[in-house]
C-alpha cells in the first residue's frame, strides 16, 4: 500500500517537475521569506510562535496572581526588580491585580487561543489538507499576520504605562471601563487596549475572510465538502463565526470610544462618581453587555471548535480507525456554529434583563449541550477497538476530550438560569470555562503543535519530553481547575484580590494555596515543552515524509514543502481522509489521494468514484495524444 | 539564593535532557525506536487507568473534605428549590462524568497498539447517533423545565406585602435606604447626590420625607422582601450567598429581586454553632480597586424584632435638618411632622394590611 502511494507519487514528481519550475523561494530574500511573506505556512509560523510568547506572558500574569490569592501575606518586594511600583511594601497594588487578571484573560482569549490557535492551523493547515498552493490572497493572509502583529505591539506597550493595562475585566463593561476615574486602567490603559482589539479584529477579518474564501474555492480536484477533514470543516465554520461576530465586538468597542472620548451616552446614564453628576442620560450599560456577548459567545466556539477539529483529526489517525460519525461531527460543527449566535444572553442572567429573555436563553443554551454531546460520544467512540499509538499529540486530544466533557458537564449547571443566580461571576464559572474553553483549546494547541511540527519544521519534537510535558500538564490543570468547582459552591467571587474581608469567605485557604502550587508547577512544567519545540527545530530528529502514516494531504508535500506546497501537480483526491484500517487493505491507512482502482482489495460497494471514472478516461485520452 | 536556584533549576534540566537522551539512545540500540508503538506506548496506555483511579479517589476525598466548607442549607424559601435543582443536575453530570471516564481512560489500555493487530474499521451507526442525541436532548429538556419553573418563580412579581428595601452600591460600599413607615421608598435623582445624600433621595416626593438610611441590611423573617437595587457609579452587583440571592446593580437602570428570608441570624447561630455568625452582603461584579471589601452584614430577625428596629431608626431629615430646605414649600409642613416625631413612630403600612 505503502509502496502505491510512494510510486504513485513519484509518478506525478516525475511527470511534471519541469512544469513547474517557477519555484517563488530562489528569490526569496530573508525579508520575503521571513518577515513579509505572503507564504501561509510561514504566516502560520509567525501565528504561531507569537501566540506562544503571548502564552508565556498571559500566563506568567497568572502566576502573579496565583501568588497573591495562595499566599496573600507574602513578602513580595523580590518582585520589585520586574513590577517596580506595583509592588507596594512587599504587597501586589490592587489595581495592578485587577489589571493582571484582565491582561490574563484578553491575552489567553484572543491572543494565545484565538489567533494563536486559529491563526496557526488555519493558515497552515487549509491549504495543505484541501490542496491548494497558498491562501486565496497571500498578501491579505500577510495583512493579517501584520495587523495582529501590530495589535500585539499595542497591548503589550500597554502593560508598561504608568496607569497601568486596562484592568476592568476582559469583557470591559462600561461604565467602569468608561470612565477613567472610576479605575486607573481605564485611562490610557484601556484606550491602547480598544485600539489594540480593534487591530486585532482588523487581523482576524482579513484571516477570515481568506480561510473562507480558500476553503469554497480553492479545493483540489476531487475534495468535494463531505471529503473535507474535519480540520478543515472546523476551521471553515470558525472562520465564518469570526467574520460574523466581530464587527459586533467592534461596534461594541467604537461606541465605549464615542462615550469615553466624544462625550455620547450610549451606555452610560444616570453616574455620580468623584463628587459629580455626569451629564450622560439615557444610555444602557446593559446595552454594551448584549454587544459584548454577541461576540463574545460565539467567540468561546472560535476558540474550542479549531481545537475540536484537530482534535477529530488526531484522534483519528492514531487510533488507526475512521472518525466515528463524520457526518454526526460535521453537523454538530454546524449545529454549535449556528446555535453559538443564540445563546450570548446566558452570560447576563442577573444583569436585570428581562427574566423571560432570560428563559428563551436558557433554552437555547441548554440546546447547544446536544451537538456537543453528541461530539464526546464519538470521540469515545472513535477509540473503541482502536490500535491506539500513543504520540504526544494523542495524549493532550484525549485529554481535550476529557477536559471538553467535564468542563461543558458544569455548562449544564450554569446554563440554567435559576442556578446561575447562586454561581454567576463565582469561582464554579471560572473553573468551567477554564477547563471547557482555556485548558481544552490549549490542550487543542498543544496537541496540532506536537502534530504538524514535522511538517512545519521537517524535524520531529522528541516523545520522551513530549510525554513528560503532558502528564504534568494534564494533572497539573485538573489541580488548578477541579477545586475551583469546591470554592465556587462556597460562593467565593471571581476577580477578589483577598477573601478576608468576608467572615464567609474565609476558609479555603489551604486550598488556594494547593491551587497556586499546582499552578506554578503546570506553569514550570510549559518549559518543557518551550525547550524540546526550539531544539527540536534545530536538532530534532528528521521527520519522515508521513511520520504518523496519515491520509490526509498534508504529507504528500515534501517533507520540507516550498512555496507553493507540492513541487509537481497538486493530488486529485479520490476518496475521504479516515479510510484507516480498512478491512481487506495492507496497510492501516489509505491516503486521500490514493484512487480507487488500486485498492480494490479494500473497497466497499458503493466506493466507485465519478472523479476517478472521469480521470481515467482523461489518462486514456492523455496518452493516446502523447502516442499520437 | 537566587543564584542557587537558578543553578538548581539548570542542573536539573540539564541531567533531565541528559536522560532523555540516554532514554532515546538506548532505544535506537535495542531497535525499538524504529518500532510503530514501544515501551512507551505501554506506559502511556497503564497511566490512563491508573490516573483514573487515583483521580477519583482524589475527586472523593478531596469533595469529602471541602463540602464540609460550603454554604450552609440556605437560608430562603427560593434557595432550598435552587439547591435541590442544583444538587440533582450535580448527580446526573456526576453520573455522566464517571461514565464518560471510565471509557475514555480505559479504551486507551484496553485498545493499546499492538503489531498485527488491526482496528475495526467503523465509520458510522446511525441508530447509534439518534440514541445519544435523543438521551441527552430529554434529559436536557426536564433540566431546562424544572430550572425554568423556579426561574419564573423567583423572577416573579413580588406579593403585594412585600418589604421594600433599597439597596445602592458605589465604589467600595452598599449603601441602604428604608422607606420609613409609609412603607414606600421615595424617588431618587442622581444629581440629588452629595456627600451626605448619598442615594440622591429626592424630596420633592413626599414619600421620601420620612425615609432612613441604615448602617445594616435588616430582614424581617418569613416575610416577603423586595431589594430595590440601584448603583450610582459603576456596575455593582448584590450577592447575598446564604439566601442564594444575586441581581446586578446598573447606573440609570434600577433592578430588583424579591425572596423570603427563612431563618433568622440567632436560628443560624445555633444551627452552625458558631455565636459570631452574621449574614453578609457582597459585590460579584468587577468595581475596581476595593470590589472585594463591599461587605454589609445582614441581619434576619423576626417580624416583631425588625419593626421595633424600624421604629429606632432616625429618619434622613432628622439626622440632617439642613436638607429640610430642599424640601418644597409644600411639604414643609409634612416634613416637620415626621421629624418632630423621632424616632420614627406608626406601623409601617405593609404591617397594617
Amino acid at each position: 500500500m505503502a509502496e502505491i502511494a510512494h510510486s504513485a507519487a513519484l509518478d506525478v514528481h516525475a511527470g511534471h517537475a519541469h512544469d513547474h519550475d517557477h519555484d517563488h523561494e530562489h528569490h526569496d530574500s530573508f525579508w520575503t521569506k521571513y518577515v513579509f511573506t505572503t507564504d501561509h505556512k510561514m504566516i502560520a509560523k509567525q501565528f504561531l510562535v507569537t501566540g506562544l510568547f503571548w502564552a508565556f506572558i498571559g500566563g506568567a500574569m497568572s502566576m502573579l496572581f496565583r501568588i497573591q490569592l495562595g499566599f496573600p501575606d507574602a513578602n513580595l518586594d523580590w518582585l520589585k526588580p520586574i513590577l517596580g511600583g506595583w509592588i507596594q511594601d512587599g504587597k501586589l497594588d490592587q489595581n495592578f491585580y485587577l489589571a493582571l487578571v484582565t491582561m490574563h484573560g484578553t491575552i489567553m482569549v484572543f491572543f494565545v487561543l484565538t489567533a494563536g490557535l486559529s491563526g496557526t492551523f488555519s493558515n497552515f493547515l487549509i491549504p495543505l489538507q484541501i490542496g491548494a498552493r497558498d491562501m486565496a490572497s497571500g498578501f491579505m493572509n500577510m495583512l493579517s499576520y501584520w495587523f495582529f502583529f501590530l495589535s500585539s505591539v499595542v497591548m503589550f506597550i500597554s502593560i508598561f504605562i504608568e496607569t497601568g493595562p486596562a484592568g476592568g475585566g476582559w469583557t470591559i463593561y462600561p461604565p467602569l471601563n468608561a470612565l477613567p476615574q472610576a479605575n486607573p486602567g481605564s485611562g490610557l490603559g484601556m484606550t491602547m487596549w480598544l485600539v489594540a482589539m480593534a487591530l486585532f479584529i482588523v487581523s482576524q477579518l482579513l484571516g477570515g475572510i481568506n480561510y473562507i474564501t480558500t476553503v469554497i474555492n480553492l479545493r483540489t480536484r476531487g475534495m468535494s465538502f463531505s471529503r473535507l477533514p474535519l480540520t478543515i470543516w472546523a476551521f471553515f465554520v470558525t472562520a465564518i463565526l469570526g467574520l460574523l461576530s466581530f464587527p459586533v465586538l467592534f461596534s461594541a468597542a467604537l461606541l465605549l470610544i464615542f462615550d469615553r472620548s466624544f462625550g455620547t451616552s450610549f451606555f452610560l446614564s444616570e453616574i455620580y462618581i468623584n463628587g459629580e453628576a455626569l451629564p450622560n442620560l439615557g444610555g444602557s450599560p446593559v446595552l454594551f453587555q448584549h454587544l459584548f456577548w454577541f461576540l463574545g459567545h460565539p467567540e468561546v466556539y472560535i476558540v474550542i471548535l479549531p481545537a475540536l477539529g484537530i482534535t477529530s483529526e488526531i484522534i483519528a489517525t492514531n487510533s488507526r480507525k475512521p472518525i466515528f460519525g463524520y457526518r454526526a461531527m460535521v453537523g454538530s460543527i454546524l449545529g454549535i456554529g449556528t446555535l453559538s449566535f443564540i445563546v450570548w444572553a446566558h452570560h447576563m442572567f442577573v444583569t436585570g434583563m428581562n427574566p423571560f429573555l432570560g428563559s428563551i436563553f436558557m433554552f437555547l443554551t441548554l440546546i447547544i449541550a446536544v451537538p456537543s454531546a453528541v461530539k464526546a460520544f464519538n470521540y469515545i467512540t472513535t477509540l473503541w477497538k482502536g490500535n491506539l499509538v500513543f504520540t504526544p499529540a494523542m495524549l493532550f486530544s484525549i485529554a481535550l476530550v476529557s477536559l471538553f466533557i467535564s468542563g461543558g458537564l458544569t455548562g449544564i449547571i450554569l446554563g440554567n438560569s435559576a442556578l446561575d443566580i447562586q454561581l454567576h461571576d463565582t469561582y464554579f464559572v471560572v473553573a468551567h470555562f477554564h477547563l471547557v474553553m482555556g485548558s481544552a483549546a490549549f490542550f487543542g494547541m498543544m496537541a496540532g503543535i506536537y502534530h504538524w511540527f514535522p511538517k512545519m519544521f521537517g524535524r520531529m519534537m522528541n516523545d520522551k519530553l513530549g510525554y513528560v510535558h503532558f502528564w504534568m500538564t494534564f494533572i497539573g490543570v485538573y489541580a488548578v481547575f477541579f477545586p475551583m468547582h469546591y470554592t465556587g459552591i462556597a460562593g467565593f467571587p471571581r476577580r477578589y484580590y483577598s477573601f478576608t474581608s468576608f467572615e464567609t469567605f474565609s476558609k479555603f485557604q489551604d486550598l488556594n494555596v494547593f491551587i497556586s502550587i499546582a499552578a506554578f508547577v503546570t506553569f514550570a512544567a510549559q518549559a518543557i515543552f518551550i525547550v524540546n519545540f526550539f531544539w527540536s527545530m534545530y536538532r530534532g530528529r528528521r521527520a519522515p515524509m508521513n511520520p504518523w502514516r496519515s491520509n490526509t494531504l498534508e504529507w504528500t508535500t515534501p517533507i520540507e514543502p516550498g512555496h507553493g506546497n507540492w513541487p509537481g501537480e497538486i493530488p486529485t483526491v479520490y476518496r475521504w481522509p479516515y479510510d484507516y484500517s480498512k478491512p481487506g487493505a495492507a496497510e492501516d491507512f489509505i491516503a486521500q489521494h490514493i484512487p480507487y482502482s488500486q485498492t480494490p482489495e479494500s473497497n466497499l460497494a458503493h466506493e466507485v468514484d465519478p472523479v476517478e471514472a472521469y480521470d481515467a478516461d482523461l489518462t486514456v485520452d492523455t496518452h493516446a495524444q502523447h502516442r499520437g | 539564593m537566587s543564584y542557587i536556584l537558578i543553578t538548581v533549576a539548570i542542573l536539573v534540566l540539564v541531567i533531565f535532557a541528559m536522560i532523555v537522551r540516554t532514554v532515546n539512545l538506548l532505544e535506537v540500540f535495542s531497535g525499538s525506536f524504529y518500532k510503530r508503538a514501544g515501551t512507551s506506548n505501554k506506559v502511556n496506555a497503564l497511566l490512563f487507568p491508573i490516573t483514573f483511579i487515583l483521580g477519583t479517589i482524589a475527586i472523593v476525598w478531596s469533595y469529602s473534605s471541602a463540602s464540609k466548607e460550603f454554604l450552609p442549607a440556605p437560608s430562603s424559601v427560593h434557595g432550598k428549590e435552587v439547591d435541590f435543582i442544583f444538587w440533582l443536575d450535580m448527580g446526573i453530570i456526576v453520573f455522566v462524568f464517571v461514565a464518560t471516564h471510565i471509557l475514555l481512560f480505559f479504551f486507551p489500555y484496553m485498545y493499546q497498539f499492538k503489531e498485527g493487530r488491526k482496528a475495526y474499521y467503523y465509520p458510522d451507526n446511525n441508530k447509534l447517533e439518534v440514541i445519544w442525541t435523543t438521551i441527552p436532548a430529554i434529559v436536557l429538556a426536564v433540566l431546562v423545565f424544572t430550572g425554568w419553573r423556579v426561574w419564573t418563580d423567583i423572577t416573579g412579581e413580588a406579593p403585594k406585602s412585600a418589604y421594600n428595601i433599597e439597596i445602592v452600591g458605589k465604589q467600595f460600599n452598599w449603601m441602604v435606604r428604608y422607606p420609613g413607615t409609609d412603607g414606600i421608598i421615595g424617588k431618587h435623582n442622581f444629581r440629588k447626590i452629595d456627600a451626605l445624600n448619598e442615594v440622591g433621595i429626592d424630596f420633592d416626593d413626599k414619600a421620601a420625607l420620612d425615609d432612613f438610611m441604615a448602617n445594616e441590611i435588616h430582614l424581617p423573617v418569613g416575610k416577603p422582601v423586595e431589594l430595590k437595587i440601584r448603583a450610582r457609579d459603576v456596575l455593582h452587583s448584590v450577592f447575598m450567598p446564604h439566601f442564594r440571592v444575586k441581581m446586578d446593580a446598573v447606573p440609570g437602570m434600577p433592578t430588583r429581586f424579591w425572596f423570603i428570608p427563612d431563618k433568622t441570624t440567632a436560628d443560624m447561630r445555633t444551627e452552625l454553632r458558631n455565636p459570631n455568625f452574621n449574614y453578609e452582603l457582597a459585590c460579584t461584579e468587577i468595581c475596581g480597586r476595593n470590589h472585594f471589601g463591599m461587605r454589609k452584614v445582614i441581619v434576619v430577625e423576626s417580624e416583631e424584632e425588625y419593626l421595633e428596629w424600624l421604629k429606632s431608626q432616625e429618619v434622613f431629615l432628622a439626622k440632617n435638618p439642613d436638607y429640610i430646605k430642599n424640601v418644597p414649600e409644600k411639604l414643609r409642613a409634612d416634613a416637620e411632622r415626621i421629624i418632630s416625631k423621632k424616632p420614627a413612630e406608626g406601623v409601617p403600612a405593609q404591617a397594617a394590611l
